[in-house]
């Protein structure tokens, strides 16, 4: 039936239900036992009447020939029930493989789904809303295991009872089975004609669940702006909208496809009736008996109403290739490009020697030396609109370079390419003499220890977002860790210290807490180049002098790449580089360029600009 | 709890679903009566060799499957509306509430949970109502029907299908009594993998950039494996209720045949009544069989309903006065109720010994607050990371209420406005700068519905955001990625700003909402809105000492009290905290 259907828009979805079905390869002996659990099935349950008919027979034999044979009665009853309990063993013992089967598959597609999200590429989160991402994941990978479950059970099911019926049907009579047979086409054609209608509206249904699913993220998450600006009733027009948008799609997928299983039970009663009245005139003419013809009728029954049945799952299989499609259409977007197979022999000599904290485990290779370079380096988010350009300049092993400029020069996408979570578009980044782009990204990002703009925490105690730095660190180490980085003093004053659980987003600590806490996390991490990105942007200012001491122990030795509006941070920099709209205007060391009277002095100017002078004349205290 | 959630859904539906069981009627109706017709073409046609009447009851057959068919179509279209009514209807109803949550109440479900109960639980409930209708509407009828015509056939042998129901009951409740708890759990895991896949997305960085990945599979494959174990066992629990219910009526069709075989021999029953009663036990089974169908599904839509009833019958933790129903003029609402107010005093915000305390835990984040902020002037609010600013903040629009203490406004305790016209007297800018997915111009739009473009580029140029709006491809209309996240932070905090600054306010509410813009932009910002600001009640959480130095009063926390209050140079006289931190700052952006 399925191979009958054109390939036009909607053949994506048979496609997809197609190679739903090949992930069941695996399990190949599995779906075997399944097929024959399910015959065994049906020639029990096929059998089963026939013998009950024998026993009624035992007993009008009795009431005709008045002699009532109760021990063949007997017999013939205990055969029929072991068969009922050996069919209903049978079934029981198909549902459970079907069962497990499915399960498996659907734990394989979702395992399948969060792999993908480690190989997208970082731009994948920014231009599709992550609601939808994350409705492909939950509410269509839960659709395809519900509706597969019953999908397999019953079509397995009706297609094994329909051609038993039908083999028995051509041996009763070959007219008659011609006669059911030529419903068949007929029936096809109904299915498909309705099925091309009703796809469009599963594929929006599933679409819109996601646009939805984006919509009731964004206002519960942003749900305080919503309130602040009194913009409910804007919120509630654009869910309302989509809500609309949703029951539309769904009720008429649902409408248009419920059509299929009424019109199947009436082309089988049209069958019906051409057999009744066809075979009754055989009876006429004395071609047939009227016992056949009463038995082809019931067989005509058991073959028919299988076919009504796979009509009605006509729904249940449009919807299930609707999120199958949506689910590997994720499965299917681009990825990073994959590693080069092996680095370049000259970075791993390079690399061997200053490794300060030895070999990471599974195979990431030794800690880099820190010599970078960026040599004309170019990228834009989007084709033709470049955020940084052309940027050149050489950073030597142990040297903090300090990125400075206006907000939204590019700074951040020096880190962010510098850690390959973007792909240059021209010009290349060296890691100790190596194109980082011939390095394997989770050994480039080995040596690396970050503290990005968001600080991201996630669902779990405060000790084991700290540990995430390093996984199987001691206590030692993370109370050490958190104690430079002065995380220790608020979390003990918690009452559950740091086995506090820290809730959705992190959101029972400020902003600043949660920016210490990945500051311990980079802390313990003790890579050999770190990347501090607005590190204490939200940190008050006395704790950040308090943890000053431990930052500058922590870029000791080590090549760092700082993005800071801290001018002290900025002034001891071994260079300095002063972006504007995506160029590096100026480099060097702080007196050099604050000679040179260009962006970098005025900026530098205008910090104290308004100040009182009283303060301006210190020296720095180390 | 899912009877009492569908009744009142479906109450609005009455006349469809009485439609949909009358239309499930005459269709299961018609489908009865084509075997009777096609026995007379046996007896009266064949038998009685009368072809015509072949031919006739043959019309009349096709005719009574015509009415089948329209029947069926019309109840499942009924059907199909009516279910996805009901969850549409959900969802609104889902979303009307949350909208009107406290922080605190959506802190308590969770967003992610929320976002989980209106789409997938709402989904189970949709199925559900759509199988009742195609399945389950008609299979009463057919049921009654059958024990009914068993009875008047032959009532000693109903003592059979009189023992089978009980039986077939208690397999029933066995099964589905186990089931609940399962499927309970089920929603939680589904929504727990829900929670590790949205921090994967929104973390992505943090988890690339310390190569974690591999922690983070383990970690989903834990999340995974309980799910699959969980559905595992609930599907082997429905596999195992089908043909436990099918043996229990087919050898109750043994057993008509057994005892119905001795009763005709002792000439107590026709033999004609057995053929018939083992037809109406089929009939039977058939219509346990699509309740069973049902039934299968109903305990997870059961738990369904619970966990959305939950959040419905949540009564939000902070609402408006009891008349807070009223129209809710901006500035009239005020004369509108008891106390009128005098247009000068209305962005005069008091607090008189607030404390607050989150439910359950030890210490208070704040206590005893007290202070007045006059229009005109500029309170700034300063203290170390978690000394509670933002909680303060946070209880000027009523995110959270006090726990003790009044707050006012304009010489009236905010708890007797109306919510609407409260927050409608404040422009806020949050400590996380939140955008929308959509254009720039859309985010703007939410501080003023009706500001023209010329009128958002003032705003965005009074931000410091002028420029780099520009810059966009599509300028205004560039588009905006959920959260913002092709924003840097420094870029949303200047939209969240320029936001704030398309809805004029007597109050306006910056929480720490420079922190990431650097010194100049900072700088030309302040000088920018200063004009704008200058006859509003302004209350800044800030951190740089050149940020608030200027501020009318400063307020300076430590551990949610109020350790020391005055301006810059009082401060600077009498207060050690503050004269810490200004030295802190002089440390961090010590001079050439």
């Amino acid at each position: 039936m399925t191979a009958a259907l054109p390939a036009g828009p909607e053949g994506g979805k048979w496609r997809a239900a197609w190679r739903l079905l090949g992930l069941l390869k695996p399990m190949r002996a599995r779906m075997a036992a399944v097929v024959a659990a399910t015959c065994g099935f049906a020639v029990l349950n096929v059998a089963a009447p026939k013998y009950l008919g024998d026993a009624t027979d035992v007993v009008v034999a009795g009431v005709v020939g008045g002699a009532f044979d109760e021990r063949r009665l007997g017999r013939l009853l205990l055969a029929v029930a072991l068969m009922y309990l050996g069919a209903s063993l049978f079934s029981w013992i198909q549902g459970a493989l079907t069962a497990t089967a499915v399960q498996r598959l659907v734990y394989g597609l979702r395992s399948a789904v969060e792999h993908k999200l480690h190989v997208l590429p970082s731009g994948h989160f920014d231009d599709q809303h992550r609601g939808d991402v994350l409705s492909r994941a939950t509410n269509d990978v839960d659709n395809v295991s519900q509706s597969l479950n019953q999908l397999l059970n019953q079509l397995i099911m009706s297609i094994l009872m329909l051609s038993g019926a039908l083999a028995m049907m051509f041996w009763l009579s070959p007219l008659l089975a011609l006669i059911a047979l030529a419903s068949v086409p007929l029936s096809t054609l109904l299915t498909v004609v309705v099925a091309r209608r009703s796809q469009a509206h599963f594929t929006e249904q599933w679409a819109s669940t996601g646009t939805l699913h984006t919509h009731l993220e964004e206002f519960f998450t942003g749900h305080e702006v919503v309130k602040a600006f009194g913009r409910q009733d804007t919120a509630a027009a654009a869910f309302g909208e989509s809500n609309d948008r949703l029951f539309r799609a769904a009720s008429r997928a649902h409408y248009v496809s419920g059509i299929v299983q009424p019109l199947m039970i009436f082309v089988s009663n049209l069958n019906y009736i051409a057999v009744a009245v066809v075979g009754a005139l055989q009876v006429a003419a004395g071609t047939m008996t009227i016992g056949g013809v009463q038995a082809f009728i019931q067989f005509s029954r058991l073959f028919s109403q299988p076919m009504g049945q796979i009509g009605g799952m006509l729904t249940l299989m449009q919807s299930c290739a609707a999120s199958a499609e949506r689910v590997f259409a994720l499965l299917d977007a681009p990825e990073i490009p994959a590693d080069a197979a092996e680095p370049a022999p000259g970075a791993a000599a390079a690399a061997a020697h200053h490794a300060p904290r030895g070999n990471h485990p599974g195979g990431t290779g030794p800690a880099p030396a820190g010599r970078v370079t960026f040599e004309h380096a170019t990228f834009g988010y989007s084709p033709g609109a470049p955020v940084v350009q052309d940027l050149c300049f050489m950073v030597e092993p142990g040297q903090t370079v300090a990125i400075v400029g206006h907000t939204g020069a590019g700074k951040t996408t020096v880190v962010n390419l510098l850690m390959r979570f973007y792909e240059l578009d021209a010009g290349r980044i060296t890691v100790d003499g190596a194109d980082i782009a011939g390095m394997p990204r989770d050994r480039l990002r080995s040596g690396f220890g970050t503290v990005l703009q968001d600080a991201w925490l996630f669902t779990g105690t405060i000790r084991e977002n700290i540990e995430y730095g390093r996984p199987g660190a001691s206590d030692e180490d993370i109370i050490a860790a958190a104690q430079a980085s002065h995380v220790d003093q608020f979390v003990r004053a918690l009452p559950a210290g740091y086995a506090t659980m820290l809730g959705n987003d992190g959101d029972s600590l400020s902003r600043g807490q949660r920016q210490l806490i990945s500051i311990a996390r980079a802390q313990l991490s003790g890579r050999s180049i770190l990347v501090l990105d607005e590190a204490t942007s939200s940190v008050d200012s006395r704790t950040e002098v308090q943890i000053r001491q431990a930052m500058a122990r922590l870029r000791q030795g080590r090549t760092s790449f700082v993005i800071a509006h801290r001018l002290s941070t900025v002034r001891d920099a071994d260079l300095i580089l002063v972006m504007d709209q995506g160029r590096i205007v100026e480099q060097g060391k702080h007196r050099e360029l604050l000679a040179g009277d260009g962006l970098y002095s005025s900026l530098y100017r205008s910090q104290f600009a308004g100040r009182n002078d009283a303060d301006s004349v210190l020296e720095p205290e180390q | 709890m899912l009877i009492k959630l569908m009744g009142r859904l479906l109450s609005a539906h009455r006349a469809a679903v009485l439609a949909i069981v009358c239309l499930q009627l005459v269709q299961t109706t018609a489908g009865l009566m084509l075997p009777t017709l096609n026995a007379a073409v046996i007896d009266d046609g064949i038998v009685a060799g009368n072809t015509p009447l072949i031919l006739r009851l043959g019309a009349w057959m096709a005719g009574i499957a015509a009415l089948q068919v329209a029947a069926a179509v019309a109840a499942g279209y009924l059907g199909a509306i009516v279910a996805m009514r009901i969850g549409h209807q959900l969802r609104s109803d889902l979303f009307t509430r949350v909208q009107q949550f406290s922080s605190q109440d959506v802190g308590t479900f969770g967003a992610p949970s929320l976002v989980t109960r209106a789409t997938n639980d709402v989904i189970q409930i949709q199925n559900l109502a759509l199988l009742a209708f195609t399945m389950l509407a008609a299979a009463p009828a057919s049921f009654l029907g059958g024990i009914v015509l068993a009875a008047h056939q032959d009532l000693p042998l109903s003592g059979i299908v009189a023992a089978v129901i009980p039986l077939l009951a208690a397999v029933m409740v066995l099964i589905v009594r186990r089931l609940i708890p399962l499927y309970r759990q089920g929603q939680e895991l589904l929504e727990r993998i829900s929670r590790v896949l949205r921090e994967q997305i929104i973390g992505a960085n943090v988890i690339r950039g310390f190569v974690r990945q591999d922690h983070e599979i383990r970690r989903f494959d834990a999340a995974n494996r309980d799910l699959t174990r969980n559905n595992l066992a609930s599907a082997l629990l429905v596999a195992r209720m089908n043909p436990l219910i099918m043996v229990v009526v087919n050898l109750s069709s043994v057993a008509v045949v057994w005892f119905g075989g001795h009763r005709i021999e002792a000439g107590e029953m026709r033999l004609g009544a057995l053929t018939a009663f083992i037809a109406y036990i089929l009939q039977i089974l058939i219509a346990i069989m699509m309740a069973m169908y049902v039934f299968t599904t109903a305990p997870r839509a059961a738990v369904c309903a619970e966990r959305i009833q939950a959040v419905l019958d949540t009564e939000p933790s902070i609402a408006g006065p009891p008349r807070g129903g009223l129209p809710p003029a901006p500035q009239g609402s005020a004369a509108a109720e008891a106390a009128p107010v005098a247009p000068a005093a209305g962005g005069t915000v008091e607090f008189r010994g607030v404390s607050f305390a989150y439910p359950g835990a030890e210490a208070p984040v704040l206590s005893g607050i007290s202070f007045t902020a006059v229009p005109g002037s500029t309170t700034a609010i300063v203290g170390a990371t978690g000394s509670g600013k933002t909680t303060l903040l946070n209880l000027l629009p009523r995110f959270l209420d006090p726990t003790a203490g009044t707050i006012t406004l304009g010489g009236r305790d905010i708890r007797s406005l109306p919510l609407a016209a409260l927050r409608e007297r404040m422009s806020l800018v949050p400590q996380h700068s939140y955008l929308f997915s959509g254009t720039v111009a859309d985010n703007l739009r939410i501080g003023g519905p009706a500001a023209t473009d010329a009128e958002l580029w003032d705003a965005l140029d009074t931000a410091q955001a002028g420029d780099f709006v520009r810059r966009l491809p599509g300028g205004l209309d560039a588009p905006v990625s959920q959260g913002g996240t092709n924003f840097s932070g420094g870029q949303r905090q200047r939209l969240c700003i320029a936001r704030a600054l398309l809805r004029p306010a007597p109050v306006y509410l910056f929480d720490d909402s420079f922190s990431a813009l650097d010194y100049v932009t900072d700088r030309r910002l302040r000088a920018a809105l200063d004009p704008l600001l200058a006859a509003a009640t302004v209350l800044i959480v800030a951190e740089r000492v050149s940020t608030i130095e200027r501020a009318d009063q400063i307020l300076v926390l430590e551990d949610g009290r109020l350790a020391a209050r005055g301006s810059h140079a009082e401060l600077m006289e009498t207060s050690r905290t503050y004269r810490e931190i200004a030295a802190s700052q002089l440390v961090l952006e010590e001079s050439p």
